[in-house]
């Protein structure tokens, strides 16, 4: 007898042994577990008089889940945390502001300039490198420090998992499963940390379909392009002492969007290429636990925002060498830059858009979190902005948040152009960790690519949309 | 490091047995300890208390997706802990479970550290007994006893570990309380000071014991030295495709090992 055979009959054995012990012995050896589980629990647990908390808890989550409640007071909580960022981080950006750009970067150029450095390479480092690295962090930094922490809070409280159980019967009518709630809270912090996330999800077509959408959840690096671009436009648009709370307001009007968006495209793909039934699952609801609030500050500071902030930095100063280059290598009458714009104007313009947003869309590409910045250096070296900097490449002395809309405006930007790019920043492809990441989970070069392609189709045919019928209706 | 290095030649430290934390700095391993436990209980917690790690944590079931690994030295041996996913049960075929349930069962880990949440004991108690069915060397962490407290739960520790057959050691992770009676606990068991008499759950049928014992007796003639025949031969007999494949594929008798190792 060979050894093939010794294993099959050792699964034959099983086989017929199976058929003898009948059809509920699964059931035996559960109840026999749980018996013995509840024996030694009585035997040892004493429950001694007195008010428990888990009343407390239970009052809690019948308000905090209620088929009433919970959605209002969900879009509240998310509401108060975004004004919360939105009104505390406007202060420190400008502070950061006046300090790496008006101060910092003069010194750095004069030094430069000082010990005889060519001024390709001072321009390439000090405009290019450091003044975008100074940019995201002046940017980043505020919006990301008051998030973080707040967002941490909720987790360390136990508001997720009711989050999670309010939109479960969202998600199981769009054909995912509830578990998709959390890895779509997960990805408000980071995408590719929601697209980990999915593991939680057994299924694997539930499980791709939490993948995919993921990218509707408005991540970090995309937070300041929303809330700086809802400051000036929208904000902008309403008395002064509306605009923190219209700018919040439409910050959670585009988050509140991307799950709508995360939830139609899940019943699109439920109902086409990943076809099924949603799989049931049970989710229990941690008791609220009292945040430790200095632990999660120290957690939320270093290992989030120096995290994702470190990050950015990093992609940051290679797109400055980038845009610095492109802004200064002149072919013929006009640089690299202005060619490439001027040709995708009227593209950029269909979309809603322009072409300084596609041109800093695909230099952002390795990473979302600077697109704004891009934008705006290219706006000032391509402008040709008198007053504001100090000719091409070169973008700083924004005091206030206003300079910063005048160079927006100068460059022809209107509040559609506003309303769009926060749209595009909120569909388009995720940023190239996430597709990296959505690789090595699906180990699939076809749903990466739909991942990547997908979101990106939907954002111009929405910017499309919404261009036309503004067009339409404003002018 | 200088002022670690005071501590550590002071008293005071030397008398808390020199509980180092390594992070993922492990030179050498002594021995394996896996932390294994429904979810949201803590064992994040409990792993970044002993390992100096700040492995994310946050109070939501199924954060942790995959095995974290970290370091720990106490006395004079070096620790390699796991983090596995929680899981409710080893009886399912989820991933998580799978992942935990593969590490105990093929990764023989020279402890298992059950953390249980006390103020649910009775539920967390399903998971502990199962795994209590494929290990000998466990040791139960009773987390959250700070919850209890508030919740006017009291627990009789010594008749729980009495019950169960392993040390039972009550813990506060959030406050970092109880982690040096863990850590000597772990010791015990691993070095074999104590041993433990795990309980196990007797089936209620004659029939299913009666084909238990005839499939574990043929399985222990072609593996001989695997660990968990019992358990195999339940999980056989439920047609768990998983094990049913290492059957044939023999993977039974080298996944242990390859796991133990690597990592």
């Amino acid at each position: 007898m060979n050894v093939k055979n010794k294993e099959d009959s050792i699964l034959s054995l099983a086989n017929k042994l199976r058929w003898e012990v009948g059809v509920d012995f699964h059931d035996l050896v559960i109840e026999s577990i749980y018996r013995d589980a509840s024996r030694i629990a009585r035997k040892t647990v004493v429950l001694k008089g007195g008010k428990s908390t888990y009343n407390f808890d239970r009052k809690l989550d019948r308000i905090l889940t209620s088929p009433w409640l919970g959605f209002p007071i969900m879009f509240l909580l998310l509401a108060v945390v975004f004004w919360v960022t939105v009104a505390g981080a406007n202060y420190p950006s400008q502070l950061l502001s006046a300090l790496l750009l008006n101060t910092v970067h003069p010194l750095l150029k004069n030094f430069a300039e000082g010990i005889g450095v060519p001024w390709w390479l001072s321009g390439g480092l000090v405009d290019g490198a450091y003044l975008s690295m100074a940019w995201v962090v002046s940017v980043m930094l505020p919006p990301m420090a008051i998030f973080f922490p707040l967002f941490t809070l909720l987790e360390d409280l136990g508001y997720l998992p009711r989050v999670a159980f309010n939109m479960d019967s969202l998600f199981r009518k769009a054909g995912a499963h509830g578990k998709q709630a959390l890895t779509l809270s997960m990805g408000f912090g980071c995408n590719a940390a929601g697209v980990i996330a999915a593991r939680i999800i057994d299924s694997p077509r539930e499980r791709l379909i939490a993948i995919i959408t993921n990218n509707f959840s408005l991540c970090n690096g995309r937070w300041p392009t929303q809330i700086l671009i809802a400051t000036l436009f929208i904000g902008g648009a309403v008395p002064a002492y509306w605009a923190g709370i219209v700018s919040a307001g439409a910050v959670v009007g585009v988050a509140v969007l991307g799950i709508i968006f995360s939830l139609a495209v899940s019943w699109v793909l439920s109902k086409s290429i990943l076809r099924g039934e949603p799989s049931a699952f049970s989710l229990e609801l941690p008791p609220y636990r009292p945040p430790r609030i200095l632990q999660t500050l120290y957690t939320s500071l270093i290992d989030r925002t120096i995290f994702v902030l470190w990050r950015a930095v990093i992609f940051a100063a290679p797109a400055g060498v980038i845009i610095w280059l492109v802004a200064n290598i002149h072919v013929g009458h006009s640089s690299l830059a202005g060619y490439f714009i001027q040709w995708t104007n009227p593209l950029g313009l269909l979309f809603g858009l322009n072409g300084v947003i596609l041109l800093a869309y695909i230099i952002a590409i390795p990473a979302n979190e600077i697109v704004i910045p891009t934008i705006l250096m290219l706006t000032v070296v391509t402008a040709g902005l008198t007053g504001v900097g100090e000719g091409a490449g070169v973008i700083f002395q924004l005091d206030t948040i206003g300079d910063t809309k005048k160079i927006l405006e100068a460059g022809g930007w209107t509040l559609m152009t506003g309303i769009n790019l926060m749209l595009f920043s909120l569909l388009h492809n995720p940023c190239s960790t996430t597709i990296y990441t959505i690789y090595k989970e699906t180990n699939s070069l076809k749903w990466t690519l739909v991942s990547t392609f997908l979101p990106l189709a939907i954002a111009f045919t929405v910017c499309f949309f919404v261009a036309q019928l503004w067009r339409l209706i404003v002018l | 490091m200088s002022d670690q290095s005071k501590c550590e030649s002071c008293g005071v430290h030397n008398r808390k047995g020199n509980l180092i934390k390594l992070g993922i700095a492990l030179d050498k391993i002594d021995y394996v300890v896996a932390l294994a436990g429904n979810p949201n209980t803590g064992k994040s917690t409990v792993f970044n208390n002993l390992t100096g790690l700040r492995q994310h944590t946050g109070n939501w079931p199924g954060k942790t997706v995959t095995r974290a690994v970290g370091g720990l030295s106490f006395g004079d041996k070096q620790y390699k802990l796991v983090d596995l996913p929680g899981t409710y049960s080893l009886l399912s075929t989820s991933t998580e479970e799978e992942i935990a349930r593969d590490f105990i069962l093929f990764g023989r880990p020279d402890v298992t550290v059950i953390v249980v949440d006390a103020t649910r004991l009775e539920r967390n108690l399903n998971l502990v007994l199962q795994i209590l069915e494929i290990t000998n060397h466990a040791v139960l962490c009773l987390n959250l006893m700070d919850e209890a407290k508030r919740n006017h739960i009291e627990i009789d520790v010594r008749s729980l570990s009495k019950s169960l057959g392993i040390p039972v050691i009550p813990t506060a992770a959030r406050q970092k309380t109880g982690m040096y009676d863990l850590i000597s606990a772990i010791e015990e068991v691993a070095t074999g000071k104590y041993i433990g008499a795990p309980h196990r759950v007797r089936s209620m049928s004659s029939k299913l014991n009666h084909a238990i014992e005839m499939l574990s007796q043929k399985l222990a003639e072609e593996f001989p030295g695997l660990p968990n025949v019992n358990w195999i031969a339940l999980r056989l007999l439920e047609g768990d495709q998983r094990i049913i494949e290492a059957v044939q594929t023999r993977e039974l008798e080298s996944f242990g090992k390859a796991l133990a190792i690597h990592e």
